[in-house]
């Protein structure tokens, strides 16, 4: 019988298989950030243990860093003091660190790709459950507890319970308008945050074919907002042309090497998955969510849900609890529903197309009076290239604020954050209670449906906007 | 890691779905770099209504927490565990937990139970009749215990092994030195280093 994806870059990795144990599963990139990673260095001291893989091993700066004065001291004394105990872990041990004001520096799961370290066919781990993101790439990659963060650092290796696999059919051609980021929201609603339990997914049909490297990250980033272990796309002749020339991506003969191990890293015909859901491309439409888990989501066209519509009981009750939190009443239409707040990042749409989206959507208009857009930039070489493209200029013009990179509001560890009642519409990846900050409200958006909602105050797609408008050339 | 055998005490019903990580322990607690103190930070939004479950009295020192389904989803914080652990929770129930969070509980000792929803139910009724009754998480027996109320569990053999004579996952590891070293070995050229080796 055939293989999956999954189980193809699965059985590669396994170090050693026993009867009524977990395999052992190497890792090819462990990806490290302040947040996850004190803990388990200070494991590694109790025991007098070295980091096994110094080579397999990167960290960076991003769930703390402030946005704004960057060279200047990071005001709040717990984030610096847990910034500089990534510093002095990263010198100690002997990690590769691209700190704060580093051109390396941003979003560990934007720099990872960038960099060209994520790989088709590779093991990737971060202590984030957005680690999920790299398997845009035909990666293996999952997030991790800082328990395993430990685990991975002294051993290279992970004990682990294979996961079932999950297909995640999307046929036929999105309609304009409709992004990578509608695209998952649609999958969450559909299979709910819960569907994706015990299930590493993969994505794959005409629609997911025709979309970009950046497009599959956003994705597979989300994966793990339907509770999946991982997300995966098969890699291809887009994966292999993202990858050449990248800093760490393989060359001359490896790169040949390395291209015709990737070519098998499909899905056999014959290959059995353990569930499958197809879903229509054609029938998608720009997508919102109303409510505080990622699955509440709903077409912008379409109105608040009645708690009373639904037939389960803790959904039913779920679905009140969150109304209330978010301050909205059943059967208003979400293009309705005004925001303070719109936040253009994150490691889901913090990557140069998403701000290149956004900007073509703001370019010659002006952000609505009273409403608040912070556009963050998911890493340094983000935000480099955004600037030769002339995109900040966009941003500032049209009344938004231009950040330095890292993870910022998405979920408000550093001073960007919603006050209490304040609504945004967000192209990050949480809509919970209190995420973007105590109170706070947030409907999950894609970047042009956040760059219209900014312009007209209200969640709208960029359809809504008919004022006339002279672009200064961006594309 | 601490080992978990059996243990007895009171529940606090949580009659919540989806209880994600940011609100077992939000963001701003992550900044510490220990593994205790999170005490206060746990559900520290909801405990600032008087009426949330964990404030009332009789819930007091109670240590097993029988929550909703889909429990821990979201981020990856294993601050979550802690937290939970910090106040004095030492089992958890409900119908289904997140992959990650259920794989931070269970290397820590804290014992997550995944029961049927019916037997949530039960339990919460319980418990809501009666604070002062005391449930039993036996993982010797594999068995949930309470006044009316038994209920078998499932945790496959070599999670309990560990869980039972709280063994450390990286010295077991490293007894497969040899495995890892030959994997090291035939592993190919292309594949990407972060630094020159």
């Amino acid at each position: 019988m055939g293989r999956t994806l999954a189980e193809k870059v699965w059985d590669d990795h396994v170090v050693r298989r026993a009867e009524g144990e977990p395999d052992l599963l190497f890792i090819d990139l462990h990806l490290l950030h302040e947040v996850t990673s004190p803990q388990a260095f200070d494991g590694l001291r109790q025991a007098g243990r070295p980091v096994r893989r110094l080579d397999l091993t990167i960290a960076t700066e991003d769930h703390n860093t402030p946005t704004l004065d960057i060279d200047k001291p990071i005001a709040d004394p717990v984030s610096r003091a847990q910034l500089e105990t990534l510093r002095k872990n990263c010198a100690d041990f002997g990690v590769r660190l691209h700190p704060l004001g580093d051109v390396e520096q941003g979003v560990v799961h934007v720099v990872g790709p960038q960099l060209g370290l994520t790989q088709p066919g590779t093991t990737v781990v971060c202590g984030d459950s957005h680690t999920s993101t790299h398997g845009a790439f035909g990666a293996l990659a999952f997030g991790i507890g800082t328990s395993q963060v430990e685990h991975v650092l002294a051993t290279q290796t992970l004990p682990l319970a294979r996961p079932k696999t999950m297909a995640i059919t999307v046929e036929g051609e999105l309609p304009d308008e409709v992004t990578a980021k509608d695209l998952i929201l649609a999958i969450i609603a559909r299979i709910g945050t819960g569907g994706g339990q015990g299930y590493i997914l993969e994505y794959r049909g005409s629609a997911i074919e025709k979309l970009s490297m950046e497009a599959r990250m956003t994705i597979c980033n989300m994966s793990i907002e339907a509770g999946a272990r991982a997300g995966m796309i098969a890699p291809d002749a887009t994966t292999f042309d993202y990858l050449k020339g990248r800093d760490h991506a393989p060359e001359g003969e490896d790169w040949d090497a390395a291209v015709a191990y990737w070519k098998t890293l499909r899905s056999d015909d014959d290959a059995v998955f353990d569930a499958e859901v197809v879903i229509d491309a054609t029938e998608l439409a720009p997508f919102v969510t109303w409510g505080t888990n990622p699955g509440q989501g709903a077409p912008l066209s379409a109105n608040v849900p009645d708690p009373a519509s639904y037939e389960d009981a803790s959904e039913r009750h779920a679905a009140e609890k969150a109304l209330e939190y978010m301050g909205l009443t059943a059967g208003q239409p979400l293009r309705d529903i005004n925001v303070d707040t719109v936040f253009v990042g994150s490691c889901t749409n913090g990557r140069i197309e998403d701000l290149r989206n956004a900007a073509s959507i703001l370019d010659g208009r002006k952000v609505a009076n009273g409403v608040r857009m912070l556009v963050v930039p998911g890493s340094v070489r983000v935000a480099l290239q955004a600037v030769s493209e002339g995109l900040d200029k966009v941003f500032t013009e049209a009344g938004a604020e231009w950040r330095h990179a890292g993870c910022s509001m998405c979920l408000g560890m550093n001073p960007d954050q919603l006050a209490p009642g304040e609504r945004s519409a967000s192209t990050s990846n949480r809509n919970f209670e209190g995420r973007q900050g105590k109170g706070g409200r947030t409907h999950l958006v894609s970047p042009q449906v956040a760059a219209a909602t900014a312009v007209l105050g209200h969640l709208a797609s960029p359809a809504d906007l008919s004022d006339a408008r002279t672009p200064a050339g961006v594309r | 890691m601490e080992a978990f055998t059996t243990h007895t005490g009171r529940a606090v019903p949580l009659r919540r779905s989806n209880v994600d990580t940011d609100q077992i322990i939000p963001a701003h607690w992550l900044k510490k770099v220990t593994r205790d103190g999170f005490e206060d930070g746990l559900f520290e939004a909801w405990r600032k209504d008087e009426n949330f479950v964990l404030n009332r009295p009789e819930c007091e020192g109670a240590s097993v927490l029988v929550a909703g389904p889909d429990f821990g989803t979201g981020s990856s914080r294993e601050h979550a565990v802690w937290a939970l652990q910090n106040y004095g929770f030492k089992a958890v129930v409900s119908s289904r937990f997140a992959d990650i969070f259920r794989g931070n509980s269970l290397k820590n000792g804290l014992l997550t139970v995944v029961l049927e929803q019916k037997v949530v139910d039960a339990l919460w009724e319980l418990t809501e009749a009666d604070p002062t009754v005391e449930v039993t998480v036996d993982l010797q027996a594999r068995q949930v215990r309470a006044e009316g109320i038994t209920a078998d569990f499932e945790l496959d053999e070599n999670a309990r092994w560990r869980l039972l004579n709280g063994l450390d996952d990286i010295s077991l590891t490293l007894q497969n030195e040899a495995d890892i070293a030959a994997y090291e070995a035939a592993r190919p050229a292309f594949k990407p280093r972060t630094i020159a080796a």
